[in-house]
């Protein structure tokens, strides 16, 4: 079983993207992350549905490492993010 | 001189109402067209015709008033920049296609590779009617493959691996079937809900969840003066050694099924869509 399934992840930073509709979750969570170091653990609070269903792609196509994706039961997701910077090109 | 209008119109040149002109319908895959073509396309279009062009419905181009005596010299004009005539009447017509995986982050199959094979292999084919073939690379099927009178829709056939599942949550959320659930540190896939989309597989991210392309075609669409929404009659198909087998044989069944002006649904209709039904599953069963 994968270590991931039981790890306790501490966020670094946190970020609300509920007051937007995407495609601007997707650029606001950007945005986000781009305050961090690599490797850092970004929370974000999401609405549930679209966002929920397509921040996660975008962000593991950007190269992320999506942790996990949380109900929070109240019409809001918390998507837990690692962020993985570009490799710098030779 | 005696004109043929069904020899032009089977080259792509369609009779307009302006006498002695003719609008040209191109030859194009999939919607796809290269900077020299276009150049020329423009060429002819400044030269021979009015200076402007028509995009089609299906993914088309065609170049109005061209004149009768100017036919030839534009033919040739084109097929120097690689530009060919389309077709018209009752025959293969132009293939479409949406970008598919090689471009589009929702694909699932190359729609551009396969547009250009079945070209290759039926484009201008006689038939007893025009004969419509669409293919669009996912569920979202921007380019609306139940229009066509075959229609092929990119799809994913999943595994799923707990091995190296996190039980992160992103594909319950990403699955609009609900096909897929987190409970008591398990996974669980409700088959009959999974529509294949592969929503899950493209958001996963450790790999749990492959996919591997699926073909899903659908039969007898017709969007003109009838309107009737192409039918699934099959599982994803695995391959295109699969599909060309199937589609070979729905174009064979419209040759013996089909009389002259019967699109390809009143073919299977005429003949039962038991008896086509039985036709498609032995090629399936036979590519096995």
């Amino acid at each position: 079983m994968p270590a991931e399934r039981m790890a306790d992840f501490r966020p670094d930073a946190a970020a609300d993207v509920t007051d937007v509709v995407c495609p601007v979750t997707f650029v606001k969570a950007l945005a986000a992350l781009d305050e961090l170091e690599d490797g850092r653990i970004l929370e974000i609070r999401l609405n549930d549905g679209e966002a929920a269903r397509n921040v996660p792609l975008s962000l593991k196509d950007e190269g992320h490492q999506v942790l996990r994706l949380t109900d929070n039961g109240d019409g809001t997701c918390a998507l837990l993010v690692r962020k993985v910077s570009a490799c710098p090109v030779e | 001189m005696v004109v043929d209008y069904a020899a032009l119109k089977k080259g792509g040149f369609m009779r307009q109402k302006q006498k002695d002109h003719f609008s040209l319908r191109l030859k194009v895959v999939g919607g796809e067209l290269e900077v020299a073509q276009l150049q020329a396309v423009a060429e002819v279009a400044e030269k021979y015709g009015r200076g402007s062009v028509h995009l089609t419905a299906r993914q088309g181009v065609e170049i109005p008033f061209i004149k009768l005596a100017d036919v030839e010299k534009v033919k040739d004009a084109l097929a120097a920049k690689g530009v060919f005539t389309g077709v018209c009447g009752p025959r293969v017509r132009t293939v479409t296609a949406c970008q598919g995986n090689a471009i589009c982050p929702s694909g699932c199959i190359d729609t551009y590779a396969l547009a250009r094979q079945i070209s290759e292999r039926y484009f201008g084919r006689e038939l007893p009617h025009k004969f419509k073939f669409g293919v669009t690379g996912c569920r979202n099927n921007c380019l609306k493959a139940e229009e066509n009178d075959l229609g092929v829709k990119g799809v994913y056939r999943l595994s799923w691996s707990g091995e190296v599942c996190t039980l992160c949550g992103v594909c319950v959320k990403a699955c609009r079937e609900k096909a897929v659930s987190v409970r008591e540190n398990t996974l669980t896939i409700d088959e009959k809900r999974c529509n294949n989309c592969g929503r899950c597989a493209k958001t996963c991210p450790t790999g749990a969840w492959k996919g591997e392309p699926g073909y899903l075609l659908s039969f007898g669409g017709t969007f003109g003066n009838r309107i009737a929404q192409g039918r699934q009659i099959l599982p994803p198909l695995k391959d295109t050694i699969t599909f060309f087998r199937v589609a070979d044989a729905a174009l064979d069944f419209f040759d013996k099924h089909g009389k002259p002006e019967d699109r390809f649904l009143a073919a299977i209709e005429r003949a039962g869509w038991g008896v086509f039904e039985e036709t498609i599953l032995a090629e399936v069963r036979h590519a096995c």
